[in-house]
């Protein structure tokens, strides 16, 4: 019972330097749906599954990807009703920032914000840490941005990833089909591709979400447009 | 009497080609009484921005500090250069959190762009509300007599030295005709890579 006695306390260390309460936040992360992230020349693309859990679920009643601002949006693995509050969180950021400086967040800045509420919710007495790992793209300075916020505060930035169930597969995938001068009709491929790598069953316009990010801002696609990307794979 | 007018100061700000001209007076008194001829109410923010602060001088030194304890935090935060649109924001925003007990302030803004180098001159009241003209501002206890001068002497697209001579006109001629601010002035011409700061000497009495 050795290991049980640290994993009460969320910020009592384990003898071999770990916190194991974040550990578990992660793999509830790992055990969630998956969801891609691709940076591109001209833009950006996040996508996910969106696996109803009975085929009476009225599947356009929610939705994983969602818009921060203008030019930011995010999508999640793991706990949906945690991911609601970071949504909300991140759209307060945004809106607090753009009424101080009357300019639109960086995505940077709002990455670092988010994390930094995810960090808190590590060290706070009577909370557990967010059980997602959150993709945010963005578009400002005229480029693309694409970064990673685990549930321990730390973040990253991206030029292509996957997270949730089987991310080391979605990884590989990515690598093998990343390059540089992707443009983003072919980032959003990449990314239902990769989604379909792996996926449980058929692949439909009703069951994957996605979101793209360029100059003219961020936006969720509707159904009928995947449904035309989904028309050009095999 | 007002309370922006107790220690007296007058401040112009004008846009030229490619540079910005900022001036103050150098005058601090109480009331009628002249305290000191060295009183500068122009402070730099940055490499190209200018910050001018007449009112009431507590005031006009605690706004100074507050604003860069702000201004150092967002750009160590955000690493990168403040614009000179983003510090007005941030300006009106810190005046506007006092709205019922405001700073006895009215803050002149003069800079160019870190990226663009394009001229940018702003001023607001005590509360924060931001005026962006294409030409010229003005603040202080002279105001009327610094609109008539710039009015009369400000022409589009002058050159940095043409821009000096007529903000340091506009402002001597304008405090020469107001009792709690002159005795002295200070002209800063800002430039995409030089910035000249001349002491002007003037009436003193």
């Amino acid at each position: 019972m050795a290991s049980e006695r640290y994993s009460f306390s969320l910020t009592t260390f384990s003898p071999s330097g770990k916190l194991v309460q974040i550990e578990y936040a992660l793999a509830a992360v790992e055990a969630g749906a998956r969801s891609v992230g691709i940076k591109a020349s001209n833009g950006v693309v996040i996508a996910t599954e969106k696996v109803p859990k009975s085929i009476l679920v009225d599947e356009h009643s929610v939705h994983r990807v969602e818009e921060v601002s203008k030019h930011i949006g995010m999508v999640y693995s793991g706990m949906g009703p945690d991911y609601r509050l970071l949504v909300k969180t991140a759209r307060k950021k945004a809106q607090q920032y753009s009424l101080v400086y009357q300019e639109e967040i960086p995505t940077a800045q709002l990455v670092q914000r988010v994390a930094s509420v995810m960090q808190e919710y590590t060290q706070s007495g009577g909370v557990r840490p967010f059980g997602v790992s959150l993709l945010i793209c963005g578009w400002d300075n005229n480029r693309p941005y694409l970064f990673q916020c685990d549930p321990s505060g730390a973040y990253f930035a991206w030029k292509a990833t996957a997270m949730g169930k089987n991310y080391i597969n979605g990884k590989t995938f990515l690598e093998k089909r990343y390059n540089e001068d992707l443009e983003l009709e072919d980032a959003v491929h990449t990314a239902i591709l990769t989604l379909k790598e792996g996926f449980e069953g058929q692949i439909t316009a009703d069951n994957i979400e996605v979101g793209i990010c360029d100059a003219s801002g961020f936006r969720r696609l509707d159904p009928n447009s995947v449904k035309d990307y989904l028309a050009n794979i095999p | 009497m007002s309370i922006l007018t107790y220690n007296g100061g007058a401040i112009v700000a004008m846009k030229g080609d490619n540079c910005v001209a900022i001036a103050s007076d150098l005058r601090f008194g109480v009331q009628a009484q002249t305290l000191a001829l060295d009183f500068e109410k122009v402070f730099p923010m940055g490499p190209h921005l200018y910050l001018g602060l007449p009112g009431l001088a507590t005031d006009t030194l605690t706004v100074r500090d507050r604003l860069k304890f702000r201004l150092n935090l967002y750009e160590l935060r955000e690493s990168r250069k403040i614009h000179p649109k983003t510090f007005s924001a941030l300006v009106s925003n810190m005046l506007y959190e006092r709205r019922f007990g405001p700073y006895f302030v009215e803050p002149v803004i003069a800079g160019l762009d870190p990226v663009t180098f394009e001229p940018y001159v702003c001023n607001m009241d005590l509360i924060g509300c931001i005026n962006e003209p294409e030409d010229f501002v003005v603040a202080g206890s002279c105001t009327e007599q610094l609109y008539g001068m710039c009015e009369a002497l400000w022409e589009p697209n002058l050159k940095p030295d043409d821009l000096f001579e007529t903000c340091s006109q506009a402002i001597v001629n304008a405090f020469d005709r107001d009792a709690v601010s002159g005795w002295g002035a200070i002209v800063h011409i800002i430039e995409k890579d030089k910035i000249t700061s001349r002491k002007i000497k003037t009436r003193m009495d």
